[in-house]
């Protein structure tokens, strides 16, 4: 076991643990938006940085180790004006309004995305429609690299898209930014289940969102095993008036972390066809 | 690796050629990816930068044969090509001129001519306003503009740049004695001497080599690595150009006590795509020494020379810096320990082992409103008054230590003495041993916003802080600039300041806001 000091209360973690796992161990409240459970840590997004005594800068939690005798602070003024910069920062150049948690972070660190002016450079592009299963609105995109991750390495192993370009203008792409159906995509939809933005999403909800007709606080979420093969994924069927409007995979369930296939994940439409 | 869903384009024969040439000729036959492509992803950079000097732009037919003969995913491919400035992904014209806009070719009066492009500093700033032109066929050239620039300045005094004001000839192997002693003393021998001596790394972060070495050497895990950082694009750099053109083989030799000192396998040289002669001389050191070392050439991308971003690069990746720890002491280029020093740091070190000179000095590259332009060196210590004095300075109104990552000194604090301690203790820092002039006339409104378009084109783009910081950086500065203002610039580019130094991931970010808040809080500018 590891002790370390986080918010001047003692916390022991196992070898090989963050500093978020410690704060979370403690219950200390730490906002992420680029680290997942289930995907290789790529610390870019910053927003879940700390205060490190001895360190000249501030330290990702997610991704730093934790050590022997480490002492954090998460609450000091120093790690509360990077955070809230970095909300204010994706805040005033992507569109957020589909992003439950980085809408809730950007309240709670009081953060003014405004603040820079109306003329600020945003990413504001058209929506890629190129096929039927899902769209592509990567004027929502913060670039959390999760898509790039579940679609290579660390789920599906495809390597359909990566990030291109540099800069502000880096961005997620296809090879020659070519159409999906053009791309080595298979549509198992993983990335969609890892986008936290709602960049990638199902065109079932987009365009019934598109429609004003998304109605998330209406919908059941009904789960089910997949009846295409043999691996027995768990579905969960989110339900709006008698509809399903869109298929997940609990990303706790040991078998699909989360992922599922093309079939599982659209091909419900049998279901409904009568 | 997945089957891989391949570019529909095929490339020309020239194209297929000259990456053949990088990668292997295929076996006649199927066409099928041979057990051997595996692994060869390192292979990617140096393969593009084939094609586009035989055809002059990446087409779509040679970047899918690239990532098939290497077995990358062509998304992936593409997101590497699309990271360097330098590779072009849009038809373009065969000769292309990369004309310098940066800091002191600016002072000289850059202009960019129709069909050219604006360029960062290109490293020739003593003969600014610089250039670069590069013409792709089958005998691709790139030759710097002025070919020539004045002689070094000092000729005596000196210890690095000794041989070199003596006229060393670069293109003759001398007797590698220093390279002798050390075999002499052994590998420990040679550690505990560097140790010993006040040897801090020359490519800015100023940490001391021989513990650097000791680490390395000490590592378990085999093989170790040696990578010499020659990607010198802090803007009005070019020490390290200067020992490579004028005394490879000083570099090289340096290289192999590093290499003998600390267990390497093998050495890599880093040097950027915009040094062509340097790239050329070293290749000849190399191949006549015959030392285990291995050429690597950039595309454009300041980013490279973070030592992480550079390992990204060589390994065939986008030069994104890594996250440390870990340190490249414990996991480097392609995961094993690696040292990386930068080519002034190397150069000292014979002279360490021989024991002739014992002063410890330091380059320092002197460019802008200056008589006598060029590298100088002097001990260190030295007030920069007396290094201005020496190479003629005009009466300046700003003096810029350290380069875009320094920071802006008033004409009262130019009797700083150029010491580690010294900078550290007046907030500054030597950084890559840059001083640039800005005389009466020179504009530094301008300077201040070319600084910051600097940061914001060449940010990799992966964090938050440092990918959007340095465009609402940019942005503040010009509303300033064009009065314009919201009434909060100041507290937001505060905030900014603080949000990239604490934030962001790698020194880039960490210090894009370093010479322009100098400029507002020493100089009053855009304040
Ligand atoms: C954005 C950035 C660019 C850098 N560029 C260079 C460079 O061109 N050459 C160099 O030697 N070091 C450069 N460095 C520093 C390297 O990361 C590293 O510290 C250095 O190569 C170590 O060698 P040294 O100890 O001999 O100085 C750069 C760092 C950053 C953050
Ligand atoms: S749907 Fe699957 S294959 Fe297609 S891009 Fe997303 S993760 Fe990759
Ligand atoms: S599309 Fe979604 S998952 Fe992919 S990088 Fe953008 S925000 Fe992240
Ligand atoms: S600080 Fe800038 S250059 Fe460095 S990793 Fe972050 S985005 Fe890339
Ligand atoms: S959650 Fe840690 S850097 Fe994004
Ligand atoms: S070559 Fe133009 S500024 Fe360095």
């Amino acid at each position: 076991m590891i002790e370390l000091t986080v918010d001047g209360q003692a916390v022991q973690v196992e070898e090989g643990s963050t500093i978020l796992d410690a704060c979370r161990r403690v219950e200390i409240d730490t906002p992420t938006l680029c680290y997942g459970d289930t995907l290789t840590p790529v610390n870019v997004c910053r927003v879940c940085v700390v205060e490190l005594e001895g360190a000249r800068t501030l330290v990702p939690s997610c991704s730093r180790k934790a050590e022997d005798g480490m002492v954090v602070r998460t609450d000091s003024e120093r790690v509360r004006t990077s955070r809230r910069l970095v909300l204010e920062l994706l805040g005033s150049s992507v569109n957020l309004s589909t992003a439950p948690e980085a809408l809730a972070y950007i309240e709670q660190y009081d953060a003014e995305p405004d603040r820079f002016g109306a003329d600020s450079l945003t990413v504001a592009q058209a929506v890629k429609v190129d096929n039927d299963l899902y769209v592509r609105d990567y004027s929502k995109c913060i670039l959390c690299y999760k898509c790039v991750e579940a679609c290579g390495v660390d789920h599906q192993n495809t390597f359909a898209i990566a990030v291109a370009g540099r800069g502000f203008g880096a961005h997620i792409s296809t090879e020659l930014d070519v159409p999906l159906p053009e791309s080595a995509c298979v549509y198992c939809g993983n990335c969609i289940a890892v986008c936290p933005t709602g960049a990638l999403m199902a065109t079932s909800e987009f365009e019934l969102r598109e429609a004003g007709t998304w109605k998330e606080e209406e919908q059941e979420e009904v789960d089910t095993v997949c009846p295409y093969c043999g691996v027995g994924c768990n579905l969960t069927m989110h339900v709006q008036e008698g509809q399903i409007v869109k298929v997940t995979s609990p990303d706790d369930h040991d078998v699909t972390l989360g992922n599922l296939c093309i079939k599982g994940r659209f091909g419900y439409r049998y279901v409904q066809n009568k | 690796m997945p089957d891989l869903k391949l570019l529909a384009d095929v490339p020309t024969a020239d194209e297929r050629e000259a990456i053949d040439v990088v990668v292997g000729g295929e076996a006649a036959g199927d066409g099928r990816v041979t057990r051997s492509d595996r692994t060869r992803r390192h292979l990617l950079l140096p393969a593009l930068r084939a094609a586009q000097r035989r055809v002059g732009w990446v087409t779509p037919g040679a970047l899918g044969y690239a990532s098939r003969r290497l077995e990358i995913p062509p998304a992936e491919a593409y997101g590497v090509a699309t990271f360097y400035a330098l590779i072009a992904l849009e038809e373009r014209p065969a000769d292309v001129l990369h004309v310098c806009t940066d800091l002191c070719c600016a002072l000289a009066g850059a202009t960019v001519p129709d069909g050219a492009q604006p360029s960062p500093c290109l490293g020739l700033c003593e003969r600014a306003p610089a250039s670069l032109r590069t013409v792709a066929g089958p005998e691709p050239r790139e030759e710097q503009i002025p070919a020539t620039g004045p002689p070094l300045p000092q000729t005596s005094g000196l210890k690095l740049l000794r041989r070199i004001a003596e006229g060393v000839d670069p293109e003759s192997q001398p007797e590698f004695v220093a390279l002798a002693r050390a075999r002499e003393l052994g590998p420990d021998a040679v550690i505990a001497a560097v140790k010993a001596s006040p040897l801090l790394g020359r490519g800015g972060a100023a940490f001391p080599t021989g513990r650097k070495w000791e680490a390395v050497a000490s590592q378990p895990a085999t093989p170790h690595y040696l990578v010499c950082n020659a990607d010198e694009s802090e803007p009005g750099t070019f020490k390290d150009r200067v020992i490579m053109e004028q005394d490879p083989f000083a570099l090289v030799e340096s290289m192999a006590i590093a290499m003998y000192a600390t267990g390497c396998e093998k050495g890599f040289i880093y040097i950027r795509a915009e040094y062509p002669l340097a790239q050329k001389r070293i290749q000849h050191a190399i191949d006549a020494s015959g030392f285990d070392i291995e050429l690597r050439i950039g595309a454009g991308a300041y980013v490279c020379g973070e030592e992480t971003a550079l390992f990204q690069s060589i390994e065939g990746f986008r030069g994104e810096p890594r996250n440390k720890p870990p340190f490249p002491v414990e996991v480097g280029l392609f995961g094993k320990p690696t040292v990386v020093n930068n080519v002034e740091t190397l150069v000292n070190v014979p002279h360490i082992l021989l024991g002739d000179d014992a002063r410890d000095t330091r380059l320092f590259c002197l460019s802008g409103n200056v008589g006598r332009p060029g590298l100088y060196e002097v001990e260190l210590g030295t007030p920069l008054r007396d290094l201005l004095e020496l190479a003629e300075a005009e009466p300046a109104k700003a003096v810029l230590l350290g380069g875009a990552a320094g920071s802006f000194l008033r004409p009262d604090q130019l009797d700083l003495e150029l010491s580690f301690d010294a900078a550290r203790e007046a907030g500054v820092t030597l950084g890559s041993g840059v001083v640039i002039v800005f005389g009466e006339n020179a504009d530094l409104v301008s300077a201040v916003l070319r600084i910051a378009e600097f940061f914001r084109d060449e940010s990799c783009g992966q964090c938050v802080p440092c990918r959007v910081g340095t465009v609402r950086q940019e942005e503040a500065l010009h509303r300033l600039a064009s009065g314009r203002t919201n009434g909060n610039e100041l507290a937001v580019l505060a905030d900014l300041e603080q949000v990239m130094r604490d934030a962001s991931i790698c020194g880039l970010g960490q210090t894009a806001a370093s010479a322009v808040t100098s400029a507002m809080k020493n100089l009053g500018v855009l304040a």
